[in-house]
């Protein structure tokens, strides 16, 4: 909780602290002993590391994220999946944990399905996609919101306590891509819909302070109200 | 006519800028946007992107693209503009892309554009001006990296008078030499990104002229970082 108290929002060309004390982050640029903010956010420092957290604007994709996207194409050798990013994404058969025939790929994703996966490399040519782990590839059942994608840590919390506690109290299942779009499956269509209004109440309240209790609260008032 | 009875129509000091209005956030399906007024010239800009840019034979493979469109409605004025581009918004839009260039860091986007829409909902002269201002805001509630934000104020020269934030009365000067107007665009550093000038000034005279501009920056900074810091503030709500 101590860095909640350095938090601070800063604006671009904004001086965050001089001297040689610190190093700079991502969202931050060093000009002569000072360290600038060059992107609009909240500025945190943690062990001499000053980096600036976005506030708003289009999603960013960063390696080891998962997203969740929808499949636009189909190439010879893979997906071209839209992740709501610039650049193009793909999803390579040789990243998916299953034999896979050449000239069946529709088998495994059609056009329109909607598909959890991480991010595996960036480079120039656009995004690599990976389905290799546990818990991801195709989304079949439930539905999926879109949020503001920097709102996502929010969503997560702590060690994913937020999450969790929307889990337990929703009984859904829920995957949360850092590109902004969450899927929800639950048993009952109430539930999805519960979770739903729970994230979006989340949404809302982004900037306040211990928003997990805040929630705990707010789940017991809709749990009697329902009641 | 002396400096004692030099008198602007509104009353107002020479250096004195008409009140500043910025807000941030306004336009919910935009990535970025804001809008920005001086006194009842008011523009908003909505920033969208980087996204990729389309047509593709316009993608430019080394650096990400900046894009600006100028646009004034057509109720903005008292006389009913006909809607849609026109040569002075064309020369406005692309006059708008310089100003900004110099801060926008967006090299790394490549093959991208960055959309840049402002619109002037009232007009009485600064027009351009208040455009770029919240330009600047609106690129950077996009998330958009930049080494600073512009500031940009127009200055004029009303007979031999110097002022800061014309109107359009003031615009229409006739008396003595009449009326230059001259809007300039200063970056973080206190650079000139844009300087425009149309009529008659001495060098001396421009000199002031840009110190003029950089004691009304101040002012009009302030006002941006208000509006941007503000914003937590308001969705707390």
């Amino acid at each position: 909780m101590t860095d909640e108290h350095m938090r601070k929002v800063v604006i671009p060309g904004e001086v965050i602290f001089e001297g040689d004390d610190y190093l700079p982050g991502e969202g931050t640029q060093k000009k002569g002993n000072e360290i600038v903010a060059i992107r609009y956010g909240l500025a945190e420092e943690s062990k001499k590391l000053v980096k600036v957290i976005p506030l708003s604007g289009v999603y960013l994709p960063r390696r080891g994220n998962v997203v969740i996207g929808k499949v636009e194409n189909i190439t010879f050798n893979g997906w071209v999946i839209d992740i709501n990013t610039p650049e193009n994404s793909f999803l390579s058969l040789m990243e998916v944990p299953r034999y896979v025939n050449k000239d069946d790929l529709e088998e495994v994703f059609m056009i329109g399905d909607m598909v959890v996966a991480k991010i595996n490399s960036i480079n120039k040519r656009g995004i690599d996609l990976t389905v290799k782990l546990k818990g991801l590839g195709r989304l079949d059942k439930g539905i999926i919101i879109h949020v503001n994608p920097n709102k996502v840590p929010r969503i997560i919390g702590k060690e994913g306590s937020m999450i969790s506690l929307i889990k337990d109290e929703t009984k859904c299942r829920i995957t949360v891509g850092q590109n902004g779009l969450i899927w929800i499956n639950g048993d009952k269509v109430e539930d999805e819909l519960f979770a739903k209004k729970a994230i979006l109440h989340i949404t809302e309240r982004s900037f306040m302070s211990g928003l997990t209790d805040e929630m705990k609260k707010w789940f017991e008032e809709e749990k009697a109200k329902s009641k | 006519m002396t400096k004692e009875t030099f008198k602007r129509p509104d009353g107002r000091k020479p250096n004195e800028l008409r009140k500043i209005t910025a807000k941030v956030g306004i336009i919910p399906n935009a990535d970025g946007s804001a809008m920005f007024a001086f006194g009842d010239t008011i523009a908003i800009a909505a920033v969208y992107g980087p996204k990729k840019m389309h047509p593709q034979h316009a993608q430019n493979p080394e650096r990400g693209t900046l894009r600006c469109n100028y646009n004034m409605i057509s109720f903005s004025v008292t006389e009913r503009i006909r809607p849609g581009p026109n040569r002075r918004s064309t020369e406005i839009s692309k006059i708008t892309e310089w100003a900004l260039q110099p801060v926008v860091m967006i090299d790394e986007f490549q093959g991208n554009v960055v959309d840049v829409h402002i619109n002037v909902l009232q007009a009485n002269a600064s027009t351009r001006c208040a455009g770029i201002n919240a330009a600047a805001m609106a690129l950077a509630h996009a998330g958009i990296p930049m080494k600073s934000l512009v500031q940009s104020v127009s200055i004029g020269k009303l007979d031999k008078h110097l002022v800061a934030d014309l109107i359009k009365e003031e615009e229409d000067w006739e008396e003595g030499e009449g009326a230059t107007d001259i809007p300039i665009t200063l970056t973080g550093e206190g650079k000139i990104s844009h300087i425009q000038l149309d009529g008659k000034i001495s060098r001396k005279q421009l000199n002031e002229a840009i110190e003029l501009a950089k004691e009304a920056s101040k002012e009009i900074y302030e006002a941006q970082k208000k509006a941007l810091k503000d914003i937590e503030e308001h969705d707390r709500k």
